[in-house]
């Protein structure tokens, strides 16, 4: 692989997002959630986040194990 | 949340260099590089502006628009942008026709860069504005100078793929905001009922706004102020093909696909997820006016009297999103805003540099020299789209400019090119006639009609006499462009068939479709043939506009 799986940072980037916005949902004050009809947006969506980012991060993986074929 | 965001784009930038790697991009990554390419501040606050204004009839810029045109780009035009081995929109120009027709469509296309870059400066300064307060003219120059410092930093070498991270960033970040607004309504259901008043209230039929076909039997029933046929001949013909098939910010991005099948396939992709874009960008806008209309002023009104639609998207961020989501709507917006900017000044800065100053104004110089006079059209390129940004200010759908623009760049381009690819009788002096013509009737339609309500000047009517009248600003647009198409497409014809071709046959293959050898794509599985790929794509379009008749 001569250049970079464009999976990898995409991956990595909404990882991050993903944990940053769980870890910044569990210890927010639950009044911010007011305007968000009172759902903790910022858990929730940071677990989709989590989630999207680790699918990626494994398609990655997975792609570059069985990389040498015809990429069309 | 916004370092992060930064911190990573800029390793992402430094770490590959796209235009090196030649062509070897996978088809999935072009093709969401191909929508992503006009996913900027158009795309976002334009569409979801439209949305406000015009309702559900939005989406047809998508279904009725961008996808019968994205599959014809796949399926017929791409053959001769991949072939041809031009560079540019100009460029294939100068090798079909010639040299003059090349050098009015590098002005033009100038024009029209310039333009797109200055709507997303404008977009970006009043969110600036609104999250934090800044002066609007303040929020202009910051903007200015960090555009600057992002291309000179060369924030462009892996454009493709910062533009699907991106990709993935505004959907991701814009998804909770329209579940929330949503659930908010109450639905479909509750979204239906607010915008029956707001249709009531404008004197429509209820359903107005919620139904994109059944009103438009007549201009007069519906916000968009357009009936069917210029619906579907100035929008979906017109004005879309012509955007698709010419716009090559966004063809390029298929020509950097591994092979002229991929090339074929990455606008039939990329049509998937742009074919459920309305859900994205046109619902918040619908969501933003039933708001605004149901538990009162919702969007801040204008100068002319009228909600300024371009701030539903902001609008709705600042009230839906806590902090810490909102860090993620904010960036994933400020990334298509810098990097439709940024884009635009680039296509601005290569076209000025090598299609006009280096063929007609100083030919033959040192790299050196043309490196220099890039960097100055770079930021003459950026004080233009500061003067574009000030005029966006007046129109309050930034969508309303942008397609005014574009009916006067792709509108007339579209016939040249029509003409130009399966007619092989058009010549150079034929298409160079019929593009300025085009040009020039969009310009008298456009100067003697006016929408109603406005005033002559920066809305149209400023040649004195105003001939007719259009409900809206969108419907002037649609017919501004299918004036200009049929005009150049009628002055080609007749030029060509009274001028000598210039080109010989063989000079043409390759341009033209009938001196093109046919592809053959006979040892292909049937169902991964470009061919299925376009009908299927056509069936689900026409699924959708019967669901949301």
């Amino acid at each position: 692989m001569d250049q970079l799986d464009v999976r990898i940072p995409i991956g990595g980037m909404f990882t991050i997002f993903g944990v940053v916005l769980i870890v910044y949902g569990l210890v927010s004050d639950p009044a911010i959630y007011q305007r968000s009809l009172g759902i903790n947006v910022n858990l929730w969506w940071g677990l989709v986040l989590l989630a999207f980012g680790l699918v990626m991060l494994w398609l990655a993986y997975r792609g570059g194990a069985s990389k040498p074929k015809n990429p069309v | 949340m916004l370092g992060i965001g930064w911190a990573l784009r800029r390793f992402v930038r430094s770490s590959d260099d796209f235009f090196l790697s030649g062509r070897s991009i996978p088809a999935w990554i072009a093709g969401l590089a191909f929508i992503s390419a006009n996913l900027g501040a158009q795309e976002v606050i334009g569409m979801a502006a439209s949305g406000a204004k015009y309702g559900i009839m939005t989406s047809h810029f998508y279904w009725v628009g961008a996808m019968p045109a994205m599959v014809f780009v796949g399926l017929f035009m791409m053959p001769f942008y991949y072939g041809s081995r031009a560079r540019s929109v100009p460029e294939y120009l100068k090798l079909r026709f010639d040299e003059k027709t090349r050098g009015l469509n590098a002005i033009t296309f100038a024009i029209m860069t310039v333009f797109s870059s200055g709507i997303s400066m404008y977009a970006l300064a009043k969110l600036l504005e609104l999250v934090l307060g800044w002066n609007f003219h303040a929020s202009i120059v910051v903007t200015g100078v960090v555009v600057l410092a992002y291309i000179f930093l060369g924030g462009l070498r892996s454009a493709i793929y910062n533009e699907v991270l991106q990709f993935f960033l505004i959907v991701l970040g814009f998804l909770p905001l329209v579940l929330l607004g949503l659930k908010d309504v109450g639905g479909w259901e509750g979204l239906t009922s607010q915008l029956s008043v707001v249709a009531t209230n404008a004197g429509f039929e209820p359903g107005a706004y919620t139904h994109s076909w059944q009103y438009t039997g007549s201009p007069t029933s519906n916000p968009m102020g357009i009936e069917w046929f210029g619906l579907t001949m100035g929008l979906g013909f017109a004005m879309s093909f012509g955007y698709w098939c010419t716009d090559f910010l966004v063809v390029q991005r298929a020509m950097a696909a591994g092979s002229m099948t991929a090339a074929r396939r990455t606008p039939l992709i990329a049509a998937w997820p742009k074919m459920f874009m309305p859900l994205l960008v046109i619902l918040p806008g619908m969501l933003a006016i039933g708001l605004h209309a149901t538990r009162g002023g919702f969007l801040p009104i204008g100068s002319d009297g009228h909600p300024n639609y371009n701030l539903a998207i902001p609008m709705l961020l600042a009230h839906y999103l806590p902090t810490g989501l909102l860090g993620l709507g904010l960036t994933a917006l400020m990334a298509s805003f810098m990097s439709g900017m940024a884009g635009n000044v680039t296509a601005f800065n290569t076209v000025w540099t090598y299609d006009i100053y280096q063929t007609y104004i100083r030919p033959g110089q040192t790299d050196r020299h043309y490196l220099r006079v890039g960097h100055v059209a770079t930021v003459v390129g950026i004080l233009a789209s500061v003067v574009a940004a000030y005029v966006a200010t007046r129109f309050n759908n930034i969508n309303d400019i942008l397609q005014l623009v574009f009916s006067f760049v792709n509108g007339p381009l579209f016939a040249t090119f029509l003409l130009g690819m399966f007619w092989k009788r058009s010549t150079g002096h034929g298409a160079f006639s019929g593009l300025l013509a085009g040009t020039i009737t969009a310009a008298l339609h456009y100067g003697l009609t006016m929408p109603r309500g406005a005033t002559p000047g920066i809305h149209g009517g400023f040649l004195g006499a105003t001939l007719h009248t259009y409900p809206s600003e969108m419907a002037l647009n649609f017919w501004t462009a299918l004036f200009a198409w049929t005009s150049c497409f009628i002055t080609t014809i007749v030029v060509s068939l009274l001028t000598k071709r210039t080109k010989t046959d063989e000079e043409l293959r390759g341009l033209v479709y009938s001196l093109t050898p046919r592809i053959q794509e006979g040892s292909m599985a049937w169902w991964k043939r470009p061919v299925t790929l376009g009908v299927a794509v056509l069936i689900v379009s026409a699924i959708l506009n019967v669901i949301f008749w």
